[in-house]
């Protein structure tokens, strides 16, 4: 074995403490700042369950046939959120669809500055990267059991462990979009006398909007990736229904939520990815399709 | 703009500027000692460059690369100034100091009277937005935004409202030729249908000075020399003054006013076209005119037999190019020259025009 050289008792004692204490003195605090969210999620899962299932077919659908204006993707979703409701699995798949969206929003809202500020810098991008890699290689129950520590089990800890875990892809591709936008075009517009805010608002974003895109579409699949785990700490839908049906030994009902997940998974990846594509024809960075 | 250039207006095109006292007086461009090292240790470089080491030596024994090497340039107003160089020269670098996309190691820059270096940024920006406009070897449009907004773009920068910036971007659409393609995305145009866009984008901003990076350069042989004769027609009606960056000697013989030959980031000559073809400084530009079409370069007035002669049947200004008396010798033993005003100063003979052809081509005849 190998020698021991320093005993790590203590060192672990007092993170442990370290944490109980922030518990005690700052639990009520971390709370309330963490409450924009908890609101933020109830307001989606509300109103996703107080509209009529049938209107919630109609969007997705509409949404599905605007990004790609042909019939393929709009049969598929509409098929798959009819499968989620004859599978009786429509509560829960709007607390998880309601999870998935308040993850993303929160993810874009902190991710694209923060993909600004990296691609500005060399300096952030060298601090930030091994967090990145941390936060997405970091087996996630080691960061749920102190947030739920701190924020006790509910689906405030869920939500947080879903963004730690859902946030880092869409960072990256931010980051590397806006570094990649073409520098004549960068330089260009430096020529006609643009502030570093124009350059950003009207030249890179924009042309970064498709790999920024493919971050969304790479969040959102990460947070249903997680459903199951968060269910764990108190977020309901589909993944509790999984959670239970291995406690009970009940194969078919894990089956049929693990198939919701993917059904999930199935309607937002194409259609984040069809939005990205007709982006990117917009711009010009492939052909658009016939 | 049309497409089609008749030979006259190319005929008439002072070779310099009208009046030569003024143009020294108050340049437009002017710089002075600039030279440009990149990499690490600029000043250690820039010392040894002052012992008089060369580029290379440089780059070997300190890393660091010499853009430019203490460039001196005056540009007058009025007129097209080319400088020319084979790739690596530094010819991109020397055009984005004027605009200072790129800061100096040292030297001055002066433009329009003004010393860019001494600008805040917020003066540059202002300075970029109503000075210098430029066009970019590779176009450098925006993709997301139709033809319209593109050429918009600068006064949209500056805050100019949408209506009126759409309008005058409307009106140099037309004026480049590009009428119909208003909403058009640019990877939807052609090469020279691009730069024409990048062109009037500039020409929007309706600045005294355009700055162009080898703009022609990626077009195709026969779009290049319309949109050369274009740019001619385009200074004369418009009296902008032009810093022109080619690597192409003949397309500096055709469109420059004036010609600087740069070579390891230094200046090696400067001078009217002709000076250049007649008179190269070195070896490196004798090389160049070797290879160039010496008919187009060499202007009538300075091989001209000068004094009375019988009335010409047939004339032309002083300011023709052989290559345009050339095609006169087939019926004519010798062509009058004339003066700006018409009247007859003297004369050329197909003699005298395949002398000056012939004089500078090593190891014929001599
Ligand atoms: N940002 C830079 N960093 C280092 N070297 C550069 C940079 N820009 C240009 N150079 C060097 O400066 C020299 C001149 O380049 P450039 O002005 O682009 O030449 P040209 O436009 O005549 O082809 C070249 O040797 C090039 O490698
Ligand atoms: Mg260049």
């Amino acid at each position: 074995m190998f020698p021991d050289i320093i005993d790590t008792r203590p060192l672990r004692r007092a993170i442990d403490e370290g944490l109980n204490w922030v518990v005690a003195n700052w639990g009520t605090q971390f709370e309330a700042a963490a409450h924009p969210l908890l609101v933020l999620l109830n307001l989606i899962e509300k109103l996703l369950v107080a509209t009529p299932w049938w209107v919630i077919v109609l969007v997705l659908t509409a949404i599905a046939w605007r990004a790609t204006r042909r019939w393929p993707l709009p049969a598929v979703v509409a098929i798959s959120l009819l499968f989620l409701g004859v599978m009786d699995l429509w509560r829960d798949a709007m607390a998880t669809m309601a999870l998935m969206i308040a993850a993303t929003l929160t993810a874009i809202i902190i991710s694209i500055p923060v993909g600004v500020a990296m691609s500005r810098s060399v300096r952030v991008r060298h601090v930030l990267t091994p967090i990145l890699d941390l936060m997405q290689t970091l087996p996630s129950f080691v960061y749920l059991i102190p947030t739920v520590m701190i924020f006790g089990p509910g689906k405030i800890p869920a939500l947080i462990a879903t963004i730690v875990y859902a946030a880092p892809p869409l960072v990256r591709l931010s980051d590397l979009g806006l570094r990649s936008v073409d520098p004549a075009v960068m330089e260009a517009s430096r020529a006609f006398g643009t502030t570093p805010g124009q350059r950003l608002m009207g030249v890179q974003i924009p042309l970064a909007l498709p790999t920024i895109l493919a971050g969304i579409n790479q969040t959102t699949m990460m947070a249903l990736a997680m459903v199951v785990i968060a269910s764990m700490i108190g977020a309901g839908g589909l993944g509790y229904q999984v959670l239970q049906g291995i406690g009970r030994l009940e194969v078919s009902r894990g089956l049929f939520a693990g198939l919701g997940i993917v059904v999930l998974a199935i309607i937002f990846d194409r259609i984040t990815q069809a939005f990205g594509r007709q982006l990117q024809a917009r711009i010009g960075l492939v052909e658009a399709r016939p | 703009m049309s497409m089609t250039t008749d030979m006259t207006t190319e005929k008439n095109r002072p070779a310099a500027p009208t009046t030569a006292a003024q143009a020294e007086s108050e340049t437009a461009i002017s710089m002075r000692g600039v030279t440009k090292i990149f990499g690490e240790n600029p000043q250690r470089a820039l010392n040894m460059l002052q012992e008089g080491k060369s580029k290379t030596e440089v780059q070997a024994e300190t890393g660091n690369v010499v853009g430019l090497d203490n460039v001196s340039l005056e540009i007058g107003h009025n007129q097209i100034y080319v400088v020319m160089g084979l790739s690596g020269s530094g010819k991109s670098t020397l055009i984005r100091h004027v605009n200072r996309l790129i800061e100096p190691t040292s030297g001055e820059i002066i433009v329009g009277g003004k010393d860019v270096l001494k600008m805040s940024l917020d003066d540059l920006r202002t300075f970029r937005r109503t000075k210098v406009a430029m066009v970019f070897q590779k176009f450098g449009l925006l993709p997301h935004r139709s033809v319209l907004d593109n050429v918009a773009y600068g006064l949209e920068v500056s805050g100019v409202g949408k209506k009126e910036r759409q309008e005058a971007a409307a009106k140099w659409i037309e004026t480049v030729g590009l009428a119909g393609y208003e909403n058009s995305r640019p990877q939807q145009l052609s090469g020279g249908q691009q730069q024409r866009v990048g062109l009037a984008r500039a020409l929007a901003l309706d600045t005294d000075i355009i700055l162009m990076d080898e703009a022609f350069s990626a077009l195709d042989p026969l779009i290049r020399s319309g949109m050369q004769d274009e740019l001619i027609n385009l200074q004369k009606s418009l009296h902008k003054t032009i810093l022109f960056i080619t690597h192409d000697f003949d397309e500096a013989l055709k469109i420059g006013d004036r010609i600087a030959v740069l070579k390891d980031g230094a200046v090696v000559q400067q001078g009217k076209p002709e000076d250049i073809v007649l008179r190269p400084a070195n070896e490196h530009i004798e090389e160049f005119v070797r290879d160039v079409n010496k008919a187009r370069a060499i202007h009538v007035r300075s091989i001209m037999e000068r004094g009375a002669t019988e009335p010409c049947e047939l004339c032309v200004s002083q300011d023709a190019r052989c290559e345009d008396v050339l095609p006169l010798f087939a019926e004519h033993q010798w062509v009058g020259v004339t003066d700006e005003a018409g009247n007859q100063i003297g004369r050329v003979t197909a003699k005298q025009v395949i002398k000056a052809l012939a004089r500078y081509t090593p190891g014929v005849g001599n």
